[in-house]
């Protein structure tokens, strides 16, 4: 079902026009409210009133992480912190983490898109979710579960983990859609079968996936194994957490619901727009958000965009999958992880240095893992196995507790790291999306 | 009367071994004696060789990680209970050994054995009271 059938099939012109709107009225917003943004529009000799329709929106300077990083924790907050009412953050590119907030109406907002997410995907009220998205901190969950509650939808809370106890809760409830990470679907029915558990007898309609980036040959995989639909969900804690982008049950790119979140397809090196259809880097405005709006924010997502009406009725444009990055960013289990972060990990520690690689690789069927691989030098390097067993779990504990995700460290010889150019690649990807 | 250990750090890795050996071999160093800690992932190779400062030269021009450690070389009497008796001396001075490895030749008619003490200097003075006898680094050179 179409949950918003206003703002979703609103004709082209309109759009543009409520578009228009809506950035006129964000810019003096942001420019009396906010200090950082105040100064950023000063500094590129933009006045409010400057901003006369949507087209204009291109004369606005980026906000990338590093204006996140740069006014951690509350300097790029348009209310004062009484109004807001929730507090999320994910990774940051260093020691602190991406702090986002919502007021009252940003909840509003995020039930509204994610009511849509999960309409598109071809829920209908009444339909029993199960949420294996973790809740808390990370927006996965929570996000999921504001949507469904909007809709009025019957929801298992289930979160992330405690696989057996899921595959339970599923046999007993019978849930239509389940709302999980890719690579968790598969996990699962992975344990299902070694439980004697047939996971295509069940009750299932359709899948509501995302929080990292799968392939066509994933979709075809857990579509055949738990006899569902499978859509793919996008979203950024940036901008509200899941619930910026879904695929309708056509499976031809996601639905951006671009009345609120405004995209624009750019060259990364250049930021000039690249043509329609062509791949570039995703940046959104936020149009409507109150607690931190985003101008032009630099998701370093590269996707492709359609403007085409599509066959389910919706004007809304469509975004391709993710087809990578235009930073070192990787996500490991729907968590985002930036080399930086383990960078900044080992320069805290004293006597490491900071030759590392992050091997990220997965099993069939099985979770992502992540090995950091840390050079040992003559500093750090004691003749007795306990002190380097000691140091070993220490670098471990402090990445865990930076990354929030298990990872193995393995102490390796000098000069092993493959160094490309001079510079160490940071990053072996061997994963089978 | 303390000597130099080499540790060295290596990945298991097949010919890792080798590798370090036949570093020493080319630049003409003799390994007197040796012993290997294991880990999984890791492990720690320690040597003592006639030209430790050499070397820890030659294996650090080979990437290799090698560090100098202060070890204590022992003459234990070679016969039923003659290490007892000296792990019974230093276990009643409070003497924590970290590890310890026999030598591949003798000085004497002794069994030469590396001590590594958490405080080689505290442990020297000790068994020198008890009159065990300890290995200079000029007679373990002239092994």
């Amino acid at each position: 079902m179409i949950w918003n059938e206003k703002f979703e099939c609103m004709p082209a012109g309109e759009l543009k026009q409520l578009q228009g709107e809506r950035l006129k009225k964000l810019l003096p917003y942001i420019y009396n409210n906010c200090k950082a943004y105040k100064d950023k529009l000063d500094k590129a000799g933009i006045k409010p009133d400057a901003i006369r329709s949507i087209d204009d929106i291109k004369k606005l300077p980026f906000t990338t992480k590093v204006d996140m990083r740069d006014n951690y924790p509350y300097g790029l907050f348009c209310t004062d912190q009484k109004n807001v009412v929730e507090i999320h953050v994910s990774s940051g590119t260093t020691g602190n983490p991406t702090l986002v907030g919502y007021t009252r109406d940003d909840i509003k907002l995020w039930s509204e898109v994610m009511a849509r997410s999960i309409a598109c995907a071809g829920a209908e009220p009444s339909d029993t979710i199960q949420i294996a998205y973790g809740y808390g901190l990370f927006t996965g969950g929570l996000g999921f579960h504001y949507g469904a509650l909007e809709m009025g939808l019957r929801i298992i809370p289930v979160s992330a983990g405690q696989t057996s106890r899921q595959l339970k809760i599923m046999q007993d409830f019978a849930p239509k859609i389940l709302g999980c990470t890719p690579s968790y679907a598969l996990y699962m029915a992975e344990e299902a079968r070694e439980m004697g558990i047939d996971p295509k007898k069940g009750n299932w309609k359709i899948g509501i996936f995302g929080a990292e980036p799968w392939s066509e040959q994933m979709r075809t995989e857990i579509e055949q194994t738990w006899n569902m639909l499978a859509t793919d969900v996008y979203g950024l804690s940036e901008i509200i957490g899941p619930g910026v982008a879904q695929e309708c049950p056509n499976k031809i790119g996601l639905h951006i619901y671009s009345d609120v979140f405004y995209p624009e397809i750019i060259n990364p090196n250049t930021g000039e727009p690249v043509k329609e259809g062509e791949d570039g880097e995703l940046v959104i405005t936020t149009l409507t958000k109150q607690a931190i709006p985003f101008i032009r924010y630099r998701t370093r997502d590269i996707v492709s965009i359609n403007h085409e009406k599509c066959k389910c009725g919706r004007t809304s444009p469509r975004i391709s999958k993710i087809r990578g990055r235009t930073d070192d960013m990787i996500i490991v289990r729907g968590i985002n992880v930036f080399p930086s972060q383990i960078e900044h990990v080992l320069l805290g520690i004293e006597g490491t240095e900071p030759y590392y690689q992050i091997v990220v690789d997965r099993q069939k069927h099985q979770l992502d893992e992540v090995e950091v691989l840390v050079e040992v030098n003559s500093k750090m390097f004691s003749d007795e196995v306990k002190q380097l067993e000691h140091l070993r779990a220490k670098i471990k504990k402090e990445i865990e507790s930076v990354l929030s995700i298990g990872v193995k460290v393995t102490l390796v010889e000098p000069k092993t790291i493959e160094r490309s150019m001079g510079k160490a690649k940071r990053v072996i990807d061997k994963r089978q999306m | 009367m303390k000597i130099k250990q080499i540790s060295i750090f290596l990945q298991n890795k097949k010919g890792r071994l080798y590798d370090v050996c036949a570093v020493l071999g080319k630049n003409n160093i003799n390994i007197r004696a040796l012993n290997v800690a294991e880990t999984e992932a890791f492990g720690v190779l320690r040597i003592v060789v006639n030209k430790p400062d050499e070397a820890v030269k030659a294996l650090g021009e080979a990437n290799f990680v090698a560090n100098i450690t202060d070890v204590v070389a022992v003459e234990v009497p070679d016969r039923p209970g003659g290490l007892a008796e000296i792990l019974k001396v230093l276990a009643d001075e409070d003497v924590n050994v970290e590890y310890m490895y026999g030598f591949v030749e003798k000085a004497t008619d002794e069994a030469l054995m590396v001590f590594r003490f958490d405080n080689p200097d505290k442990a020297t003075e000790i068994l020198k009271k008890h009159n065990i006898k300890i290995a200079s680094e000029k007679e373990i050179k002239e092994l």
